[in-house]
């Protein structure tokens, strides 16, 4: 399919798949074995300029959208999940500064992390604070100056390797939802440390781990928007990286009927390349069309999001659910079309079913990404028959 | 700091194949690339200007000869962070051997102006290994082959290893100075975003014969003291023969031999 990419946006598009190819093919299979952090990979994409695609010109960045983030982190996912969730929790990290920093803020930090020399992470999730976001329960208390964090976050990916945190955090436990804050903590700052590193069942190259906050003060102006906005920067942030999440499940997919291709012609049972048999035709067929299905929209919900429309939550959570729904379905299936080769760690395709589960999981579950949508849906109705 | 690296257009070899009738190599439909050796000449070149900051005022300009489709090679490498891109293209050009080779690019750095000249230790079509060397010859200028290691640049002086089949030299020469690298130097980047747009816009510098000033005679075929007369694939040798056994056996059936044939 010919999705009409401008000169640039190819190139961005093949530049992806030649550090894919060239850089994570040969060493994806030992990340995840060792549980390491892909650091030459990393350096690999900040020398090609990728981690300042999305960043403004002004900042240092190359000025592009959610589309061209989502490009990049597709042809990334064909090869590895667990690099390219690094890289695009890296975005995750630095949409807060984006959308709601102001402008000493992002001089300050988004040169460095356009050019790759800090990664960034993104601290929403405790304990007792999952897809129910109300439930956090780490404090920022106002103290001269300075605020005072104390909680701990949990599943931070990029967690200890990043050297800029954006953090949500309650400053006024009376007002529930509005008394969250957002903040922006320098790895280093004393009564700033990490707990224990996950391990996971798969994007296994990425980190995740623990941050701890004991009596950690920052400097006041290290809030990003105004005190009690910490929510409406969460959700939007979301909004934004949400396609990244869809882009990830149809780079993965694609890559596993990619395997699962070249597996089935070569195959040879009852006297035939298996890609002959109708059984497995129709599995390839299926996958590609849905694989497909989940790109266009993705790739439309992106340029929605980079069109400056005012509210892509439910655009960005069709986007998510959909693509990596089919991530599941597709990896599970290239498994099966490769019987037990398929499970296997010789082949890829086990990893890329192992990695595809957390898709559905991580920025929220795509049960929620339903609530969201029906609640998009029920208001649009209610606004209507109102209009009546 | 101006730092010149000569590349190379050249057919990739792991497509190419030969005519079993000419001998030739079938050059229609394979993709040309940058010889892999220049590749670590252009990251030479780009790692001595990081290491260099901006303060040395250090730019890289890449030269190649050859047809106007040698172009591609030129945008390539500015795609990786080179600043600027000379080709020197002509009819009168065509067919040189390593020595007019050497003569047009000298006579293109000497208009360009250099500090460092880098070259690749040779290139895997022609494996002469000569135009480096030759090009430092005509420019009178010292140089340093084979380089494995860049110790050092401090004032007008550079430090290299030069590898060795027995180890490495320890090298210094006086600026401007020419070297030629081998693989084990470093490992080439990847190009950027950056750089490949620069590497559309850029406006490549096109020198001729006229602008080298050199005469028709001194260019090309009719400049070349060399002429290829035959271009043949070597027969197979034949007639190998494979011990078998342990190894005790196998060493006993080859003294053996050795013996009968009077080599031992």
């Amino acid at each position: 399919m010919d999705y009409f990419l401008s000169e640039e946006q190819l190139m961005i598009k093949d530049l992806a798949r030649q550090i894919a190819v060239e850089k994570v093919v040969p060493v994806r299979e030992e990340l995840d074995e060792k549980e390491e952090f892909p650091w030459e990979i990393m350096k690999a994409l900040a020398q090609s300029d990728l981690f300042g695609l999305f960043i403004p010109e002004q900042y240092g960045g190359l000025g592009k959208g959610a589309f061209e983030l989502a490009l990049a982190v597709e042809e990334l996912s064909k090869a590895c999940v667990g690099v390219a969730t690094t890289y695009a929790a890296n975005a995750l990290g630095t949409y807060p500064l984006l959308l709601f920093g102001t402008d000493e803020q992002k001089k300050k930090y988004l040169p460095d992390i356009a050019a790759g020399k800090k990664l960034v992470a993104f601290g929403l999730t405790e304990a007792n604070a999952g897809s129910d976001a109300g439930g956090i329960q780490t404090t920022a208390r106002a103290d001269g100056d300075h605020y005072v964090l104390n909680g701990t976050k949990q599943w931070i990916t990029n967690g200890g390797e990043a050297e800029i945190y954006t953090v949500i955090a309650i400053t006024d436990k009376t007002r529930g939802a509005r008394g969250a804050s957002a903040f922006v903590v320098e790895k280093g700052t004393p009564g700033f440390s990490f707990g224990k590193k996950e391990r996971k069942m798969g994007i296994r190259a990425s980190a995740t781990r623990e941050l701890v906050f004991e009596d950690c003060k920052i400097p006041k102006a290290n809030i990003i928007a105004r005190e009690g906005m910490g929510f409406i920067v969460a959700m939007k942030t979301l909004d934004n990286s949400r396609a990244g999440v869809g882009a990830q499940g149809v780079g993965v997919a694609q890559g596993a009927i990619d395997e699962a291709l070249k597996f089935a012609r070569q195959r040879v049972q009852f006297g035939h390349p298996i890609i002959s048999f109708q059984a497995i035709q129709h599995m390839l067929a299926d996958m590609a069309t849905e694989t497909e299905a989940a790109r266009a929209l993705v790739y439309a919900a992106a340029r929605y999001i980079d069109s400056g429309a005012k509210d892509v939550t439910r655009a960005s959570a069709m986007a998510k659910l959909f693509a990596t729904d089919v991530a599941m379905r597709v990896t599970t299936n290239a498994v099966q079309v490769m019987g037990g080769s398929g499970y296997m760690k010789e082949y890829p395709v086990e990893k890329m079913m192992r990695d595809a589960k957390i898709l559905q999981i991580y920025e929220g579950t795509n049960q929620i990404q339903r609530n969201v949508i029906a609640q998009a849906l029920i208001k649009e109705s209610a606004a209507a028959s109102k209009g009546k | 700091m101006r730092i010149v690296v000569c590349i190379k257009q050249v057919p990739d070899t792991s497509e190419v194949k030969i005519n079993p009738e000419t001998g030739a190599l079938v050059r229609e439909g394979v993709p040309s690339i940058i010889n892999p050796f220049d590749m670590h000449a252009i990251e030479a070149a780009l790692s001595i200007k990081e290491q260099l900051g901006s303060s040395a005022a250090c730019s890289v300009c890449v030269l190649t000869m050859g047809p106007p489709q040698a172009e591609s090679a030129l945008r390539e490498a500015v795609s990786f962070g080179v600043d600027e891109a000379v080709l020197v293209s002509g009819r009168e050009f065509a067919g040189g051997d390593t020595l007019a080779t050497s003569r047009a690019l000298s006579a293109a750095i000497s208009k360009i102006g250099a500090d460092i000249i880098i070259c690749g230790k040779q290139a895997i079509d022609g494996d002469t290994a000569q135009v480096g060397p030759e090009v430092a010859e005509f420019l009178d200028i010292p140089h340093i082959s084979y380089v494995k290691k860049i110790s050092g640049i401090s004032g007008a002086v550079i430090r290299a290893e030069r590898m060795m089949d027995d180890g490495h030299d320890v090298v210094e020469a006086e600026l401007p100075c020419l070297i030629t690298v081998v693989r084990e130097l470093n490992t080439p980047r990847l190009p950027s975003l950056k750089g490949k747009m620069a590497a559309k816009k850029i406006e490549i510098k096109k020198l001729g014969l006229a602008d080298l000033g050199i005469s028709e005679e001194e260019a090309g075929f009719k400049g070349s003291p060399t002429q290829v007369k035959k271009i043949f694939t070597p027969s197979a040798r034949t007639g190998r023969r494979m011990a078998e056994g342990s190894i005790e056996e196998q060493v006993d059936a080859i003294i053996k031999e050795l013996m009968e044939r009077k080599c031992l």
